[in-house]
């Protein structure tokens, strides 16, 4: 796609401290319009931070978020931007039929004249991630994980996002349902044009989802390039370790991590570290010294 | 075959089911399963499919609601002794000299099976004294080397932290060297590293393979995750709605498997080249409140025959080490090859494990 890529949502450098503990360190990204951006990193890693900042959860230090034309204001939460959580049990009220879930958004909003109007649009909205109308009138301990996540979807989208995050929304789900979640993501991605920023510790599941993925580690952005970029090349040591790690399904060719990283004795130090762009490409990006930079083989 | 003097534990025809709220949850529909000494047995499934509640029923931790309507769990402690019935045996004597002794268990989530108010020195000490009489200073002397064996370096020191005070590896591996402290034969790893970080899981993996190796433990390993299967285990049982629906080696099951549940769960893995979409098993397991009428796999089969819905499948056998219970495998049935995209999957592993070996 060689058109005009507009901008849905620009973050620059994003900084979050808590106390003494600064957990997000000037983070640069952007989303354009209709695209996928996958944040990985493991836990303490700052991704869920980020996306926090961005839908007004948490009140960024410093740095500025731009969504569209405006620059959001520290906590300010915009409708367009919509999020589905990790635990579909704790992100439901237990106490309130799906229907009334998934129309709460529209009530908050007052977006629906009649009563007919809104239960036509959550019976639509519900259709539309798989499940059928009557069971609007159920409540979620009636559902079983899968289909919870999907209450979570229908009640971030029924708002018209122009941005989803989901925040490790498939991590608490069965092999076998991650991958209907997943589809069912991909499919309103491609009917909607909604950008989704996808937040997940595992790098295999967001490149099925992913126009770009960006890799995270203790708060800062160490690579960001597309799937293919950074699994056929990897270039940061993190990010080779990080796709070492995750075991194979071939029992017999275990590819163990050929070096383990260990920040603390790896000699990097992410403060020093300037962008680098990999091979000319303009998506593929690594945060090091030009000395590593060179060692890593990619000087000039 | 090997011959049975070395066979650990043995599951025969194990039937469990749990009463709630008024209903009946048939969760275990006759499990057989054998480990030998110094293997490596894995049970996979979903969650519901019974693989933690076969081995909770072996350390006799079921909940209060659970009624065992049948079958065995045969452990024998060492080489060539009697098996004892874990299931019929005196609770007192399996608490005393099976649980936590000969057989220790080390569970998903390392926080809540951590005491939070006890240094883990204090809990390493009182592990070892609620098992034998040793003096406190010897106990001490063990919990050391433990922690040492675990990986945990100045184990001096961190011997007076909190668990508060590591992160989730650094706790798993203490609830590893609690487990250790009685020198157990048998250690039953449930989703051990399921709430850890993937670089995390992979030195707690290497941790868990290595002592095994060091100290010929046996070792039964529950996890949803097929690459931890690939990594760690030498034997494989895939588990659906309380039964265990295919066996064999990893070999077999990871190059050869039969079963359309399998064929489901090695599609479902993220590959690492893009195709567009990922396979899904469609619809959901289901709920054991009703006992199932033929295959329980049948209604979300896309493989199904006429009789699957009619008549539950025996274990057919494929080899001496390979078995699955489908219909497909018996000698009337229609020949049906497995899904194309898996197949050339498979093709792509075995020829890479070819490469590897070479």
């Amino acid at each position: 796609m060689s058109d005009e890529k507009k901008k849905l949502l620009d973050v620059q450098d994003l900084t979050m401290r808590f106390g003494q503990n600064t957990v997000v360190r000037k983070i640069s990204f952007h989303i354009n319009e209709g695209e996928t951006y996958g944040l990985v990193g493991e836990s303490g890693s700052g991704k869920s931070t980020i996306g926090k900042c961005i839908i007004g959860l948490n009140k960024p230090s410093s740095g500025t978020i731009r969504f569209g034309n405006e620059v959001l204001k520290p906590g300010q939460n915009v409708r367009e931007i919509q999020m589905i959580f990790q635990d579909p049990m704790a992100s439901l009220n237990p106490r309130k039929k799906v229907s009334d879930i998934v129309g709460a958004g529209l009530d908050i909003h007052k977006l629906c004249k009649t009563p007919q109007e809104r239960s036509e649009r959550i019976g639509t909205m519900l259709e539309r991630v798989g499940l059928s109308r009557d069971q609007g009138e159920r409540y979620p301990s009636q559902f079983s994980g899968g289909q919870r996540q999907r209450v979570g979807i229908a009640r971030a989208l029924i708002m018209n996002p122009r941005l989803i995050i989901a925040d490790e929304c498939i991590a608490a789900l069965d092999a076998s349902i991650q991958a209907q979640v997943v589809n069912l993501i991909r499919q309103i991605q491609l009917e909607t044009g909604t950008s989704f920023l996808f937040i997940s510790h595992d790098l295999s599941m967001v490149r099925y989802l992913s126009d770009r993925i960006g890799v995270l580690h203790r708060g800062f952005l160490l690579e960001t390039g597309t799937p293919d970029e950074l699994f056929s090349h990897p270039v940061h040591p993190y990010t080779r370790n990080l796709l070492a790690s995750k075991p194979s399904p071939n029992p017999i060719v275990q590819l163990r991590p050929e070096t383990r990283y260990d920040y603390e004795t790896s000699g990097i130090v992410y403060e020093n570290g300037t962008w680098h762009t990999v091979d000319g490409s303009e998506t593929h990006q690594v945060l090091c010294t030009d000395m590593e930079f060179e060692k890593w083989g990619l000087g000039k | 075959m090997a011959d049975t003097a070395e066979i650990v534990l043995e599951v025969k025809n194990l039937d469990i089911s749990f009463r709630s709220a008024g209903e009946t949850v048939h969760a275990i529909r006759g499990v057989n399963l054998i480990l030998r000494r110094g293997e490596t047995v894995a049970l996979v499934g979903e969650s519901g499919s019974g693989k933690s509640v076969t081995m909770k029923a072996a350390m006799g931790i079921l909940a209060d609601n659970a009624k065992i309507n049948g079958g065995s769990i045969l452990y024998r402690p060492e080489p060539g002794a009697e098996p004892v019935d874990l299931l019929t045996a005196d609770p007192a004597w399996v608490r005393k000299n099976i649980r936590g002794r000969s057989i220790a268990m080390v569970f998903q989530d390392p926080m809540t099976s951590l005491n939070p108010t006890m240094t883990i020195g204090a809990q390493l000490v009182a592990a070892i004294r609620a098992h034998e009489t040793v003096s406190r200073k010897e106990a001490r002397d063990r919990a050391l080397n433990l922690l040492a064996e675990v990986g945990i370096t100045e184990p001096e020191r961190r011997m007076r932290r909190y668990p508060h005070e590591f992160s989730g590896g650094m706790r798993q591996r203490i609830v590893i060297a609690i487990a250790l402290s009685c020198n157990p034969n048998l250690l039953i790893c449930d989703e051990p590293t399921t709430a850890l970080d993937v670089t995390i899981q992979d030195h707690i993996l290497e941790l868990i393979v290595s002592l095994q190796e060091k100290r010929g433990l046996s070792v039964i390993y529950i996890t949803h995750d097929l690459g931890v299967v690939a990594r760690v285990a030498d034997y494989v049982n895939v588990m659906y709605a309380g039964k265990i629906i295919e066996t064999g080696t990893i070999i077999d099951v990871f190059y050869d498997p039969r079963h359309p549940y399998t064929w489901g769960l090695l599609s479902a893995i993220p590959d690492t080249e893009s195709g567009d979409t990922l396979y899904s098993i469609p619809g959901t397991p289901p709920v054991l409140t009703k006992e199932p009428v033929g295959d329980a796999f049948a209604p979300r089969n896309p493989y199904a025959l006429e009789i699957d819905f009619k008549e539950e499948p025996p274990m057919f056998k494929i080899s001496e080490t390979h078995a699955a219970a489908t219909w497909l495998l018996d000698e009337r049935a229609p020949r049906v090859p497995r899904p194309e995209a898996l197949e050339a999957r498979i093709q792509k592993m075995r020829k890479e494990a070819a490469d590897y070996v070479r």
